[in-house]
């Protein structure tokens, strides 16, 4: 809690390091790109085969386009998103905020009269809080472009009548429902990377335990909040 | 008189602990520190690893808060100070950290120039001249460019003693600066530190537990001849500028000058001494 009030505090006070934040940026956005493509477009793609061999019992192969875009779009879009960046972005952060921990950078950056959590975790925060939707919104896209690619040479499902019941099966509920989500879960995914890395302490092998607390704690933490903020969103949006 | 024109006069003391107690759980680690550093001389802290050494300097700086006692820094009190009011504090204050404690990511200019670029207005172009300046003194101006992993042991801890002085402080404090060093390393190490002092007027506080450099600090001065620093012994006046003390358990046990520690009959400051 207290970081996360130091964290807010620093976001909206002078001095801001604006350079930092534009590598953040850099770092947790176009870093994570290729991760969140490939597992978009791997996840689009095996819902659109599982889905069109259940929607085969019922004759209904043809609107397998709504099932891949309303998973994609509501659930799985944002969550496997947010996993894959609890491992790359958040092992990454507890990682490097811890070996600064243990090699005195911190206690360096204190001493030469910067306050850590603006130089270290605004700008993560910031970049986790803008990236992860923008992430989400790319992953859910090639998720849908990985389904077509089934449909199409897989299922021999119509082109035109697989984009057709993408958007057909889509409420405006939804698309705000996968939008909200993946800015909760990027102010989680760091601020859980940053709170185990800043609090790192014996040695290398103290690094080693931050990274695996991050990650098992960042993924449980996702999923969770991913229950809550759902059923929060249903009967707000619904 | 205000506090400025105090620690302006000669014979003023820039740091100043008072029965300073800290404990972590139920390990105290100091039990009664008092101590004052005057302008321009330099306190050696001699102690057995985990004798407090390093937390001492940690409460100057504010990186850890005492649980009793005063400590003054340039006529703050720093154990009443918030995180925000310490920044102020440190601006006069530069440490050297074990190990060096530089910036990984940075390059050696980028560490040296770290506070002048990220925390002053001060224009990019004197911040560059002031890097090359401080490397110049420390002998490092060909590794500008370079990474912190691309230097020596020794090389770092000159990297992190440019880093310290950049920004001009009056007072430096030395925590291990040559632990970990071979002799010859030490010495130019060493040699950067009397050259502060010395030249440049620098009060400093040298925690270390290696006595050939604490002597070695105790017993030299750094003069000017003809343009080039030359680095002697030093005059019986100037020696009495640096002070031992020595912890044991969080108390100090000793202290006084070079001569009256090597002097001591105490039996534990001869096992050390031996």
């Amino acid at each position: 809690m207290r970081l996360t009030a130091a964290t807010l505090y620093g976001v909206v006070t002078r001095p801001i390091y604006r350079h930092d934040i534009v590598e953040q940026l850099d770092a947790i956005g176009v870093g994570s790109l290729t991760v969140v493509l490939l597992s978009g477009l791997f996840t689009g793609a095996a819902l659109a085969l599982q889905s069109g061999q259940t929607l085969d019992q019922f004759g209904a192969r043809p609107v397998v386009g709504r099932l891949v875009s309303a998973s994609m779009i509501k659930e799985l879009g944002p969550v496997l998103t947010a996993l894959m960046l609890t491992g790359r972005i958040g092992s990454g952060i507890a990682a490097e905020l811890g070996s600064m921990m243990v090699t005195d950078q911190i206690n360096a950056l204190r001493a030469l009269g910067t306050d850590p959590v603006r130089k270290l975790v605004v700008p993560r925060m910031i970049a986790g809080f803008l990236m992860t939707p923008i992430l989400t919104v790319v992953a859910d896209f090639v998720g849908i472009v990985g389904g077509w690619v089934v449909a199409r040479f897989t299922l021999q499902v119509n082109s035109g009548l697989y984009w057709s019941s993408v958007t057909k099966a889509l409420y405006i509920g939804d698309v705000w429902m996968g939008l909200i989500k993946p800015f909760v879960f990027g102010f989680i995914i760091v601020t859980i990377a940053c709170h185990v890395g800043l609090r790192t302490s014996g040695g290398t092998a103290g690094v080693g335990k931050s990274t695996t607390l991050s990650v098992v704690a960042g993924s449980v933490a996702v999923i969770a909040a991913d229950f809550f903020v759902t059923q929060i969103l249903m009967s707000v949006l619904y | 008189m205000d506090a400025k024109q105090i620690l302006s006069e000669v014979g003023a003391p820039v740091i100043v602990f008072d029965r300073v107690k800290l404990a972590f759980d139920d390990k105290v680690v100091l039990k009664d520190l008092s101590f004052t550093l005057i302008k321009g001389h330099t306190k050696i802290i001699l102690g057995a690893s985990g004798s407090g050494k390093s937390t001492a300097l940690k409460i100057i700086t504010g990186l850890l808060k005492a649980d009793q006692g005063v400590v003054w820094v340039n006529g703050q009190r720093v154990d009443q100070l918030t995180e925000r009011e310490m920044m102020s504090v440190r601006e006069d204050l530069g440490m050297i950290f074990q190990e060096g404690a530089l910036f990984d990511s940075l390059t050696v200019r980028e560490n040296v120039g770290y506070k002048l670029y990220e925390e002053t207005d001060t224009p990019i172009a004197e911040v560059d001249k002031r890097v090359k300046e401080v490397l110049g003194f420390v002998g490092l101006g060909e590794h500008i460019d370079k990474m912190p992993s691309e230097l020596s042991g020794g090389q770092r801890r000159r990297v992190a003693i440019a880093r310290a002085m950049a920004f001009k402080p009056s007072i430096l404090l030395y925590d291990e600066a040559t632990t970990g060093l071979d002799p010859i390393t030490a010495t130019t190490v060493d040699d950067e530190i009397i050259k502060l002092r010395d030249l440049e007027g620098v009060s400093s506080i040298v925690v270390t537990h290696q006595l050939r450099d604490a002597f070695y600090i105790a017993t030299h001065m750094a003069v000017r001849e003809n343009g080039d620093v030359k680095i002697q012994e030093a005059s019986r006046e100037k020696e009495r500028e640096a002070e031992f003390i020595m912890i044991r358990d969080g108390l100090i046990v000793f202290e006084g000058d070079a001569d009256a520690l090597r002097a001591s009959t105490d039996s534990y400051i001869r096992t050390f001494l031996s």
